[in-house]
């Protein structure tokens, strides 16, 4: 028996499966989110910002990011989790995202996690703060679970306000 | 091995564009009477070294018509014809049909075959009104302007080739015969001094193998004959035709309007195939310069614009130490800093270009509307050297060609009339550029009529506007930038729809430039635009409120003074305006409009920036002045959105970001507040 299931585990290893996903696990709150790691360019320490006027609260501003200016948006005052405090340990994700680079402050970042299909869980009607359209579904880690986000989706959407919506 | 040609086109395109303009101008420069012959050759090189590349790339159409053209120049500057403005006036034809023949290759337009064709006929024209020795040729060439000359395929589609090279060494000879033999079957031989022969049975074309061969020798000293299964159709004796002129008939037979026209080279017919693009004697200017893509010094400016933010950051580190303990370490930032300008200056400069590029475009079109009108016109160029960044260059080639179309036509009187007042009976319209500052002023002169005060103020009343008949004559030739204006009586092909001039003025307030109308009844206009010298770089004025640092571009900015409790008048309760040397401004707090907490909102305790946008004058509101200095300009919308009221950001000498205020947007929407107050 226990050799059968690690010749099962060992072939798949082998041959990573095409469906499975990496994914970059962090927290806001006390809720644990996914991203697809391929959208991420690299991850930075909090630092201060210029403020934009007339934006909105989550928007706190642009930063230089070696000679580009990127937006930072607040996630958590964006989806009213935790506490927006600011210091050595906040975070910031840069995103690379349909050719635009956006910086996101989340609570920490924890790791990168390999989500294999069958570890996917479809996207509950409610329990989240995010608005149902942006998310894929939840991610099955045994003790922890991940609410698996359509970044790409959610920063280029009207909401945010990220991106000049093109005149229709 | 297959070597693709196409990589190379963008090469010759380039080229031969610059080789036509500059064919152009020589052409429009020259004195019909007493043609200087050095330019007549220049001429002739351009015409021949774009015969050579479009040879070399097998674009026949090209080919052709240089080679008609070419043949013609040589003889004029051989001297064996008089130049006639006839002849000027087809060349100047024949350097459209090979723009537009160029423009067919390269972007797939459409051609129009017809003006190919009448212009082969002209150049042909002309020619057999000189020495009868050399009529035959290009009267060939007439009737077949689009023929290929490639051989006859035999039935398989193969053609039969007999390349001779000249002497080279054994081990390129087999290495040629290994290429060509891939093409198709190939046999050797040699001649009597030990020279290689190859018969070569291929699909391919001619120009296929030149090319090939070209790698190794020179396709000059190449002789491929065609050979095989040859139709007996007298081919144009191309570039030859000083030599074997074919009988003036064999014109008739050749078909005009094939599509793909095959004409056959009679067998034992040699041709010299393949010059390269860079002719021996036309190409020496070029190893002065090196074509660089413009995106590799946008990142060379970029990555340099880097270096100064880095380089202020360290100042500012090194300003806190103790100068004493750190002197030798003082000194080397100095000289970093003194490099680090000087490398900022020198590759800006790389972006640098002369007005040349945009005023060699017009003799061509004031020759041609003028003559289309009926006037006589002289054209003045000053400055052409003056350099200004090539963003802008591109840009101000529009608005410019309006405003010298509009000279020509609504400001050079007809010569009747200029005789009437006792002007010269040609105009004169001059178009100049200079430095002023750190602007670049170009202005486009004419000697015509001048502005018709009252015309404008009728057609301004008719159109609505609000004007009245004591308005400045400055105030007065500004209105003909109001959409739809126009006081030309009759409406030409060449302007008077009104559309226009408010688009000139739109995208020279895009550029950051401004438009100024001087103008004299009876004795001409200037209207005289002042741009930025770039883009990139802005002197601005650093202002801080609360906490935050705004850049103002400096250009705005008039002056800035702490007003007098007394000076700041309210308005309803709402606006306030602040009273400067007898005039009342209109006061923008900018705390208000971008919500910061102020160190004080009481205006006599802050400074006031007074700023002038589009003739209309406000007070700008802040907490104190924090210097000024060049900043390097960066888009906001790359990776956000436009915000209101900000024009772009800037990299401060600490890394942290800077906004710079949209001068114009602000004073606009803070008039439109003021609007909107009044109607509630």
């Amino acid at each position: 028996m226990l050799t059968l299931t690690d010749t099962a585990r060992d072939q798949e290893a082998e041959k990573p499966s095409e469906d499975a996903k990496e994914y970059l696990a962090f927290t806001l709150g006390r809720e644990e989110y996914g991203i697809d790691i391929l959208r991420v360019q690299e991850i930075r320490g909090y630092e201060p910002v210029t403020r934009i006027a007339n934006a909105p609260e989550f928007i706190k501003g642009v930063v230089n990011l070696r000679g580009t200016i990127i937006p930072i948006v607040d996630m958590r005052i964006k989806l009213n989790l935790g506490e927006a405090t600011y210091d050595q340990f906040t975070v910031v994700i840069i995103l690379s995202i349909a050719g635009r680079v956006v910086g996101m402050v989340v609570d920490s970042v924890s790791d990168v996690t390999t989500l294999k299909p069958e570890q996917m869980r479809g996207a509950p009607e409610v329990g989240t703060a995010f608005d149902s359209d942006y998310l894929i579904g939840l991610g099955d880690l045994g003790q922890r679970m991940l609410i698996l986000v359509d970044i790409e989706k959610l920063m280029s959407s009207s909401e945010m306000g990220l991106i000049e919506k093109i005149a229709a | 091995m297959t070597i693709d040609m196409s990589q190379f086109y963008q090469v010759f395109f380039d080229e031969a564009d610059e080789l036509l303009a500059e064919m152009e101008k020589l052409l429009l420069a020259l004195d019909v009477n007493a043609p200087d012959s050095e330019d007549l050759n220049a001429i002739f090189r351009s015409a021949h070294s774009i015969k050579g590349g479009a040879a070399t790339f097998g674009f026949t159409d090209i080919t052709e018509v240089t080679h008609v053209l070419e043949s013609l120049l040589d003889r004029i500057r051989k001297g064996e014809m008089a130049l006639t403005t006839e002849h000027v006036d087809a060349f100047l034809a024949s350097k459209d049909v090979l723009a537009m023949l160029m423009n067919g290759h390269r972007h797939g337009e459409a051609i129009d075959h017809d003006a190919v064709q009448n212009v082969s006929k002209r150049l042909n024209a002309l020619s057999e009104g000189g020495p009868v020795a050399a009529v035959s040729a290009p009267a060939a060439q007439q009737s077949a302007p689009a023929e290929k000359t490639v051989p006859t395929a035999d039935a398989d589609g193969n053609f039969h080739f007999r390349i001779e090279l000249p002497a080279v060494p054994q081990k390129d000879v087999d290495a040629l015969a290994a290429e060509l033999g891939l093409m198709g079957t190939l046999t050797r031989d040699s001649l009597p001094d030990q020279r290689a022969v190859f018969n070569l049975v291929t699909s391919e074309s001619q120009d296929t193998i030149v090319a090939i061969c070209a790698f190794v020798l020179d396709p000059d000293a190449l002789v491929i004959t065609a050979a095989g299964p040859s139709a007996p159709v007298s081919a144009p004796a191309y570039e030859l035709y000083e030599q074997v002129p074919p009988p003036a008939s064999a014109a008739a037979p050749a078909p005009a309007a094939k599509p793909e026209p095959v004409a056959a080279a009679p067998a034992g017919e040699t041709k010299n195939w393949g010059r390269r693009a860079t002719d021996k004697e036309g190409g020496n200017a070029e190893s002065s310069s090196i074509r660089v893509s413009v995106e590799k010094v946008d990142q060379l400016i970029n990555l340099v614009g880097e270096l100064v933010i880095t380089q202020a950051m360290i100042d500012q580190r090194i300003s806190a130490l103790d100068p004493l303990l750190h002197e030798r370490l003082m000194n080397s930032a100095n000289q970093l800093a003194r490099n680090t300008r000087d490398l900022q200056e020198a590759v800006m400069s790389i972006r640098m270009m002369p007005m040349d590029y945009v005023f060699s475009r017009f003799p061509r079109m004031v020759r041609d509307l003028a003559g289309k009108l009926g006037k006589k016109v002289e054209f003045v160029t000053r400055g052409a050297a003056t350099e200004l960044d090539k963003g802008l260059i591109e840009r101000i080639v529009d608005p410019l060609t309006h405003l010298v179309r509009n000279s020509v036509d609504h400001g050079i009187e007809m010569p009747d009339r200029r005789r009437a007042a006792g002007k010269n009976e040609s105009g004169r319209l001059t178009l100049s550029a200079a430095h002023q500052g750190g602007n670049i002023v170009i202005e486009v002169t004419d000697d015509g009529g001048g502005l018709n005060r009252e015309r404008i103020l009728a057609k301004a009343k008719q159109n609505g506007l609000a004007v009245s008949d004591t308005m400045p004559d400055s105030e007065v030739w500004q209105l003909i930038f109001a959409p739809g204006f126009s006081t030309a009586e009759v409406v030409t092909d060449v302007s008077g729809r009104g559309v226009g001039m408010d688009v000139v003025k739109r995208n020279i307030a895009a550029m950051g430039g401004v438009v100024d109308i001087r103008s004299v009844p009876g004795s001409g206009t200037t209207i005289s635009i002042s741009l930025p010298l770039t883009l990139a770089i802005l002197d601005g004025m650093l202002i801080k409120v609360g906490e935050e640092i705004y850049i103002l571009p400096l250009g705005y900015v008039v002056e800035s003074l702490q007003p007098a409790p007394v000076d700041v008048k309210e308005i309803a309760g709402q606006g306030k305006v602040v009273k400067v040397r007898e005039e009342y401004l209109q006061l923008i707090p900018l705390y208000q409009i971008f919500a910061i907490e102020p160190k004080s909102a009481d205006p006599s305790q802050g400074i006031l920036v007074i700023l002038e946008s589009e003739g209309k004058k406000a007070a700008l509101l802040v907490d104190s002045l924090v210097g000024q200095q060049q900043v390097v300009v960066k888009n906001l919308e790359s990776n956000f959105r436009k915000v209101a009221g900000i024009s772009g950001a800037t990299i401060l000498g600490d890394g942290g970001v800077s906004l710079i205020l949209d001068v114009a947007a602000l004073l606009r929407s803070s008039r439109q507040l003021n609007v909107d107050t009044l109607c509630f």
